[in-house]
């Protein structure tokens, strides 16, 4: 604070309230819609206190799915949501790191050309080559497979320059030591590298799990079976009409559970994800 | 830079990238190669044969007026998405710079949409505006506003665009924070003693200082704005009414999914490869400079 002013300070958490008010407006809504019943919703203006329906709606979502839309349970969805989240941060971390580190320590023939392979993968994303990439997968077999959800996704430029920029700033004098001491380069990568990576990891972790937990495009071309959706997908599922057709009390549970997880994750790992965003892109 | 210290072995580096290449060319090279070659082809309505036609698919989609009006829904979609979602961040950012108290709290508060899904976002506005029984649109009854974004493309804007920024809030006002923090007090402080009012204060010297971070969060939200709203635009409106919010990813998508015509949809696809090609260079020549200011 360069100097007091008590207005300038008032108008400050004014606006930051009002932002802060705004932004937090559509959750309360959902949370709020989700305790409800549908006729109570279908009134308008829909009540704007919490009613009587959360653990009603809950259970039937989690248990039964919605009646009108798609008929999966959103229990199951969450679990493929889940295996998206975790698979793809892990495989991701994994094979980055070691490709990081082969790029990094290692002069080998091709290595230019290897690097520059994986770093035009960044001009590729998944929209602009929607319907080879599923041609792709459905040659391989993969449609409606965890592998088919994942894999495809695991592969990443930014990941790798993130682990090969961390290793630059590793100084010599380490890998000079483990050399000295007879350590071979497996060696040096898991008692060396790997534990000085930790942050690094658990940053990247953060970030590509709501990456995968939120993932759309991908599982909407790949998976037609419904004990394959993920909830992201589910709840599109569930929108079959327009405005009163849907049974909008359960699609808002069903969204407050899609969010509850990725959220969580943000909030009570702040610092891993601010790190993690921020680092990413450089 | 290179590293000095290296360790030799004539197998082990392509053991250890061979995983992301293998990935890399299934996934990533082969498709993009087919995206190429379909653009060239020309499939009959049965997709059993097809033929080599050059570069008639692209002069077809030049002279296709829905094609070019995609173009302009999604350059207006961009800019509008983009601009609003600065301003207001930078707003909320320079903000909660100046204040002492709560400042982790309000941060905390601000973040979390990113954890959410642009489809979940889309659900979310789609439910506060839907047409009889949105609390929202109920709200602008009052003031005499009819809303309905189901019939109204200008509307059906607005409700995609207001998703979207909703959801990419979170993101940008991290960066400015950090780009505000970093700012050197001791100029702030020179200004202060010179005179120069607060707001004076921030148009000419914290704002020409964060125009790195700026420029850096506009073409973040430039691609944020082309590709990954789609599940914004698809769950809600997808791309209607009469195509006023069908933006380039989504008619891709809509044409090789759900029209099935291959050889247009690759073409489009083509097209969005350069545009995205554009769009990292610049990113990254801007990367480079972004330190040295």
């Amino acid at each position: 604070m360069v100097e007091n002013r008590p207005w300038l300070t008032f108008f400050s958490h004014a606006v930051l309230i009002a932002g802060v008010l705004a932004v937090a407006f559509p959750l309360y809504v959902t949370f709020v819609a989700s305790t409800l019943t549908l006729e109570q919703i279908l009134q308008v203006p829909m009540p704007l206190i919490p009613g009587d329906q959360l653990l009603q709606n809950y259970s039937q979502v989690l248990g039964a799915g919605s009646t009108t839309g798609s008929r999966a349970a959103v229990s199951s969805m969450l679990v493929n949501s889940t295996v998206m989240a975790l698979v793809i941060p892990l495989g991701k971390v994994t094979i980055s790191i070691i490709s990081a580190f082969a790029l990094v320590y290692f002069r080998f023939p091709l290595r230019g050309l290897i690097f520059w392979m994986i770093f035009v993968t960044l001009m590729l994303p998944v929209e602009v080559r929607i319907i080879p990439t599923f041609k792709v997968i459905a040659d391989l077999g993969m449609l409606n497979t965890y592998a088919g959800l994942t894999v495809p996704l695991i592969a990443s430029a930014t990941a790798t320059f993130l682990f090969r920029q961390f290793f630059m700033t590793v100084p010599d004098e380490l890998a000079e030591a483990a050399r000295v001491d007879g350590a071979g380069p497996m060696r040096f990568f898991w008692d060396v590298l790997l534990p000085l990576s930790k942050t690094t990891m658990a940053a990247l972790f953060v970030i590509q799990f709501i990456y995968g937990w939120n993932q759309y495009l991908w599982p909407l071309l790949i998976t037609t079976d419904e004990s394959m959706y993920t909830v992201v997908i589910g709840i599109k599922r569930m929108i079959v009409g327009s405005d009163a057709a849907n049974e909008w009390n359960l699609i808002m549970a069903t969204a407050i559970l899609a969010m509850l997880p990725p959220a969580l994750v943000v909030v009570l790992m702040q610092k891993w994800f601010v790190k993690g965003l921020v680092e990413t892109e450089k | 830079m290179e590293k000095r210290v290296l360790f030799r072995s004539a197998w082990l580096p392509y053991a250890l990238v061979a995983p992301q290449i293998a990935i890399t060319i299934v996934f990533f090279f082969w498709p993009a190669t087919q995206a190429v070659w379909y653009s060239f082809q020309l499939q009959d309505a049965f997709g059993l044969k097809s033929q080599f036609v050059g570069l008639q698919n692209f002069s077809a989609l030049f002279r296709d007026s829905n094609y070019l009006e995609s173009f302009k829904v999604t350059a207006l979609f961009s800019v509008l998405v983009a601009f609003s979602g600065l301003a207001i961040s930078l707003l909320l950012a320079a903000m909660a710079d100046r204040v002492l108290r709560g400042a982790l709290a309000y941060k905390t508060l601000l973040i979390w949409p990113y954890a959410v899904a642009p489809a979940i976002a889309g659900v979310l506005w789609a439910f506060l505006f839907a047409p009889s029984i949105g609390i929202v649109t109920y709200l602008l009854k009052g003031f005499g506003i009819e809303w309905n974004w189901i019939i109204k493309g200008d509307q059906a804007m607005a409700l995609v665009v207001i998703a979207s920024v909703w959801k990419q809030i979170s993101y940008n006002f991290l960066f400015f924070l950090a780009g505000l923090q970093s700012i050197p007090k001791s100029l702030i402080e020179a200004a202060a003693i010179d005179g120069a009012s607060p707001s004076r204060r921030f148009w000419t010297i914290v704002f020409p200082l964060l125009s790195p971070t700026t420029f850096f969060l506009l073409v973040i939200n430039i691609i944020y704005a082309f590709f990954d709203t789609f599940g914004v635009i698809d769950a809600t409106t997808q791309g209607g009414p009469a195509q006023a919010t069908q933006i380039l990813v989504y008619k891709v998508y809509h044409d090789g999914v759900k029209a099935a015509d291959l050889g247009g949809s690759s073409a489009q696809s083509v097209i969005l490869m350069f545009i995205v090609i554009t769009l990292t260079v610049l990113q990254f020549r801007f990367i480079e400079r972004k330190v040295q200011y």
